[in-house]
């Protein structure tokens, strides 16, 4: 085999302009800035993440607020107020980019990116970090709606800001498994399945009914589903105040989901990236 | 002047399927290599290995004297790929993902605009706006050609770039693949399954049938295997013994039977043609035609791998 020689620049004119490593933060909002555009060019993904969780928000009060406010003892419990967390988990869990990632395998504009100097983790971070922008921006709605029917933040303005924060991060730390499918399988059938994901998460603990007023086994299943302190957390910061011992939970809540989902998808992002 | 590509023994199966069984390629600086083979040949995974895109099951390769195993991330800086199927994202305009190109690769704004309006020509006045979605498949394949060029590889990689494509488009790839090739000094790997496709443009082309390199060569060195001429002669009747009574004849070199066709290579056209002809009428089969003409790529092909190359339209 003859010694190959590193072509040398000389050859070719000195004001060519050439490729250089662009570093890891620029890939990463040249992503992030790609799926951020392509967002309101989908509106199919995000509009019924709106309606449907305002639907839920406003029937389950006209069901059940009489009902849960008349039990004897509970003369102070807000169900309007109890249902607006349950609403936000409804509208961001499980929306993701995940289906525009197969689109992209499928397509081969994947491989037109992984052809490209780009470190790998930020092809996943960046669709990532457009979720988060989504998601907290999806939260706004329903809030509104809340106020509306007039539920107030008991710690005012950061509260606020913190109940948007933590909707943001529940419906990032979700992601990952959507986005473990998508690039595990690239099949968009297989991603859409991801959605049957939600409904243990969503309706397996304290969504309609407060944890103490759960049947036995339900409550059990409840104590080990994260959504339970998750939604806790929300609704003192919306209905108590700064309780952080509840708040600590919520937020070790979605850590946990977050390491479990985000190792799945890093996993997958590997075994794809690598071509086996 | 060194290699470009320098590949040995590389070969990638996918389970059971030894899709491309082991390979050498030399490809030298500056030059445009022909990768000519039939649907299934092994084409794309040797294009996917070289580019990083696929590891090899067996075998090494060095492009731009960096090892495809190891220093995957130098190559990717160096090179433009333009995979089989235009690769690109429907809900951006053009000009979206020339830009995104553009920043993966590390220039800076004022060098993605400059680029983009060097690349302009590439892509039909109008279009660099509009939504990939109301293009055209020759438009998405020269936006995929424009997206590839964005960083001026040294080294292009072109799978099928005409494959499907209308001659007017064609013609258009021929002359910007030369262009790069004779202005920037590009090399360039192209594949193809069109036999004038490397002809016209290959200073040397490699032909790949089943997973193994079968032939290689410039496209004169390998037509004149052939033989220097040959003479085509569609027949009806006995085949078999036609063929043996030509084969029989001393100005035949050898001769390959492809379906109702004998392709009989020789070395002086003029002085075979009857003494031919003479031999297949006394066999007993009906000429239906008889041409004498110089040998194709296609010739070579037939000779090299006992079939005709099979193209989809
Ligand atoms: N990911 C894969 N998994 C399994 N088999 C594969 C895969 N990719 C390619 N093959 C097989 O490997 C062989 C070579 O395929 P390849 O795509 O390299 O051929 P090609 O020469 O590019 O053909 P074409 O002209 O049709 O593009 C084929 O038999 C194909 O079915
Ligand atoms: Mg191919």
């Amino acid at each position: 085999m003859t010694a190959t020689t590193d072509l040398s620049d000389s050859a070719r004119p000195a004001d060519v302009i050439r490729a250089r490593p662009s570093g890891f933060l620029s890939d990463l909002f040249t992503i992030a800035g790609r799926g951020l555009r392509s967002i309101p060019r989908e509106p199919e993904v995000f509009i019924p993440a709106i309606f449907i969780p305002a639907f839920f928000f406003i029937v389950n009060i006209g069901a059940l607020q009489d009902l849960t406010e008349a039990i004897p003892g509970n003369s102070d419990f807000d169900y309007r107020a109890f249902q607006m967390p349950t609403a936000i988990i409804f509208a961001v869990t499980g929306i993701s980019r995940a289906p525009g990632l197969v689109t992209d395998i499928q397509t081969g504009y994947f491989d037109r990116l992984l052809l490209t100097p780009t470190r790998r983790v930020p092809l996943l971070l960046g669709l990532q970090i457009a979720d988060f922008v989504l998601v907290c921006a999806l939260t706004i709605p329903v809030i509104i709606l809340g106020f509306i029917l007039g539920v107030g933040f008991e710690t005012g303005i950061l509260g606020f800001v913190f109940f948007v924060l933590m909707a943001g991060l529940w419906g990032l730390a979700f992601t990952g498994f959507p986005y473990a499918i998508a690039l595990k399988t690239g099949n968009p059938a297989a991603v859409a399945t991801s959605f049957i994901l939600f409904f243990p998460f969503a309706f397996l603990t304290s969504s309609t009914v407060p944890f103490e007023r759960m049947t036995g086994w339900l409550q059990t299943i409840a104590r080990f589903n994260p959504l339970t302190y998750i939604l806790d957390a929300m609704r003192v910061v919306l209905s108590d105040g700064w309780e952080w011992a509840t708040i600590g939970k919520g937020l070790l809540a979605i850590g946990i989901v977050f390491v479990i989902s985000q190792s799945l998808a890093m996993a997958a992002l590997r075994g794809r990236v690598n071509q086996e | 002047m060194g290699n470009a590509i320098e590949a040995e023994g590389l070969g990638r199966s996918f389970g059971e399927v030894e899709a491309v069984k082991s390979v050498d390629i030399e490809v030298a600086d500056g030059e445009i290599y022909g990768f000519l083979g039939p649907n299934g040949a092994g084409k794309s995974t040797v294009v996917k290995m070289l580019t990083t895109l696929l590891k090899p099951s067996r075998g090494s390769a060095r492009v731009l004297g960096h090892d495809v195993a190891t220093a995957a991330d130098k190559i990717r800086l160096d090179i433009g790929v333009a995979l089989q199927d235009a690769s690109l994202d429907k809900k951006q305009s053009g000009r979206e993902i020339l830009r995104m190109q553009g920043r993966l690769y590390g220039l800076t704004k004022p060098e993605v605009d400059k680029r983009i309006d060097e690349l302009a020509h590439l892509i039909e006045f109008d279009a660099i706006d509009r939504m990939v979605d109301t293009y055209s498949g020759g438009m998405e394949r020269r936006l995929d050609l424009a997206a590839s060029l964005m960083h001026n590889p040294r080294l292009l990689f072109l799978d099928e770039p005409t494959t499907g494509l209308d001659p007017t488009s064609r013609a258009f790839v021929w002359q910007e693949v030369k262009r790069l090739n004779e202005e920037l000094g590009t090399t360039i790997f192209l594949t193809t399954q069109y036999l004038e496709e490397a002809d016209e443009l290959a200073d040397r082309v490699g032909i790949i049938n089943a997973g193994t390199l079968v032939g290689e060569g410039s496209p004169t060195e390998l037509k004149s295997e052939v033989g220097s001429d040959v003479i085509v002669a569609r027949v009806t009747g006995n085949v078999a013994a036609a063929e043996a009574a030509v084969a029989a004849l001393e100005v035949v070199d050898h001769i390959d039977p492809a379906g109702d066709e004998l392709v009989i290579s020789v070395t002086n056209g003029a002085a075979a043609v009857s003494p031919v002809a003479v031999a297949l009428d006394a066999s007993g089969v009906q000429v239906a035609e008889l041409t004498l003409r110089t040998p194709t790529l296609d010739d070579v092909f037939l000779e090299l791998t006992g079939a005709r190359i099979e193209v989809d339209a």
